[in-house]
């Protein structure tokens, strides 16, 4: 199968605390159709964000396909409550990096 | 029934972070039935809330009241201020009527004011999780008594009810302590019969500002505009705009599911919301619904106090000790905090080997030239962790490590001094579901006349 770097197709690749106990990744796409290709390819599963972040499965809350932005978001537990002893980014901003590097399915390649 | 539409002004993403004059002159020329401004955040952690501080700037935030104050004066309009002074306790409500009360006595006008509190007492607490009125919002875990004893400070996220009793007080300038975000822009228009569901999701990109606009900034004004079934967004900087796309995103932004937003009793419903843009840069909202809870809720926030911390900052160039940092660390680890019989906690954060991400880190084995050395001394009392930081300091300057042949320092020290004592260290410990029969009952108000 024919791949792209993921940050071809987004606009906006961002992580961020919601709440104090869980970080939410953002990424939103340039192109409805490239969105929709991954959407319906069932791309974005826990399984993919789990494996990124070297992280259990159920530690990844929810993964929701957003259509009306074109977007998918991924929330998972913070392996530490924001700002407490040891943790290293209270606003969760800096954790999206994995995303960046990610490799995804053509939507040219017609596979 | 209300009239049409109901013109909300927000002037900046939160209290102090500024906006243009021109932006926000744009706005009042417009005739705006309500300014409102967004004050607080969870986001910079647990030490306000337990400080007692506030995250933004006091000239800042006097600077951007005193164009409000002014303007919602003149105009005879509200003037709504959500969580106050950054986390909305008592503390930071009374630093923000110190700035107004200043502001009123300076630019000689009078008004009547609410204060709406909203610390929930632990007592308080206590009782709600003996009558199994308290549940965690997960992941945060099931609550003790003993960790409700232990916080600081716990404060609830009011919803529109208390800031509704407060306008029929015939109050014009609310200040709220702990709020949920989009209340202090939709509370008047609720009062005046609108549907709950376009005006909390308009709440909801408002208390943000142009943040939602594109290009974005969190230092702009812009405009929401309620009709009875859909809201509109309207940039009041010409050099932004709003776009479908761009209040779409904001949908996602800092929440985990965008399509059930939860709140202060009830959930808005964005499943069957259509984002519609506009000519001259508007977007058109509609569909978004709110579903009334059967209980009603509030969302507590507590800290508690996990001791004081001192840093210190230093670079490592040397490759030698660059191959065997971690055993370097980890064994004087071991070593200080036996010297300090476990009255304190050292960490050290490596800049440049996986700092940022600590566990999640995919690229674990990166070998950089240089490091980024932050020590960390969390202990007790301040005086045992300046003691605690100063001990691993200077240990790790002269520690002896196999094949070191830089035998004067193993440091670079940035400052002189070099240990910043950091104050106390909080810790969230309540982020807790408490359910309340009266939702205005847990927010007193405080009616003052200002400037008489």
């Amino acid at each position: 199968m024919k791949t792209v770097p993921l940050t071809e197709l987004a606009a906006v690749i961002r992580s961020k605390n919601a709440g104090p106990y869980e970080l939410t990744l953002d990424i939103m796409f340039k192109r409805e159709a490239d969105y929709l290709f991954l959407k319906e390819a069932g791309f974005f599963t826990r399984e993919l964000f789990a494996r990124l972040y070297g992280i259990a499965p159920d530690q990844v809350l929810n993964v929701v396909h957003f259509d009306p932005a074109a977007a998918v978001k991924a929330t998972m537990v913070r392996p530490l409550v924001s700002g407490a002893l040891g943790d290293t980014d209270i606003y969760g901003a800096q954790q999206h990096a994995p995303l960046l590097a990610l490799q995804v399915p053509s939507p040219g390649s017609g596979s | 029934m209300a009239r049409h539409p109901y013109q909300v002004l927000s002037p900046t993403a939160i209290l102090g972070y500024g906006f243009p004059e021109d932006s926000f002159r744009n706005g009042m020329d417009k005739k705006p039935d309500l300014i409102a401004v967004d004050a607080g955040s969870t986001d910079p952690g647990p030490y306000y809330l337990g400080s007692g501080k506030s995250f933004t700037n006091r000239l800042a935030v006097k600077r951007d009241l005193s164009f409000m104050l002014r303007a919602a004066v003149e105009a005879s309009i509200p003037l709504i201020i959500g969580t106050a002074g950054g986390s909305g306790a008592r503390p930071h409500v009374e630093w923000t009527l110190e700035i107004i009360e200043e502001l009123a006595r300076e630019n000689g006008i009078s008004f009547r004011m609410a204060v709406i509190h909203a610390d929930i007492p632990q007592a308080d607490v206590l009782d709600a999780l003996a009558r199994g009125r308290l549940r965690p919002l997960p992941p945060a875990p099931q609550i003790t008594p003993v960790e409700i004893r232990s916080s600081t400070r716990i404060v609830a996220q009011m919803g529109a009810e208390p800031v509704i009793r407060a306008l029929s007080l015939g109050c014009r300038i609310i200040v709220c302590g702990r709020c949920y975000d989009p209340v202090p822009f939709a509370a008047p228009p609720l009062l005046e019969g609108f549907d709950p569901g376009p005006a909390y999701h308009m709440g909801k990109i408002l208390e943000c500002a142009a943040i939602a606009a594109t290009p974005g900034s969190g230092r702009d004004c812009v405009m929401g505009l309620l009709y009875e079934d859909c809201f509109e967004l309207e940039s009041l900087n010409a050099q932004r705009r709003f776009t479908r796309i761009s209040t779409a995103a904001h949908t996602l932004y800092e929440k985990s599911d965008p399509y059930s937003l939860p709140g202060p009793g009830g959930m808005l419903d964005l499943r069957n919301t259509r984002f519609v843009a506009l000519e001259n840069g508007r977007v058109r909202v509609s569909g978004s619904r709110f579903i009334p809870a059967p209980t009603y809720s509030v969302k507590l926030e507590g800290v508690k106090p996990v001791g004081f911390r001192t840093i210190s900052i230093a670079g490592i160039r040397d490759p030698v000790l660059i191959d065997q940092i971690e055993p370097v660390l980890d064994s004087i680890c071991t070593e200080v905090e036996q010297g300090f019989g476990g009255a304190g906690r050292l960490l050290f954060h490596r800049y440049g080997q996986n700092a940022v991400m600590g566990a999640l880190e995919p690229e674990k084995n990166v070998k950089p030239h240089e490091v980024g050395l932050v020590i960390e001394a969390v202990a007790p009392d301040q005086e045992q962790a300046n003691a605690l930081c100063a001990y691993a300091r200077s240990t790790l300057l002269h520690y002896g490590y196999p094949k070191r042949m830089s035998t004067a320092g193993n440091l670079a020290l940035l400052y002189s001094p070099s240990d910043i004592s950091c104050g106390e260290v909080f810790e969230f410990n309540i982020y807790h579901l408490m359910e309340t029969d009266d939702p205005s009952a847990p927010f007193p108000i405080e009616v003052r006349e200002v400037g008489r």
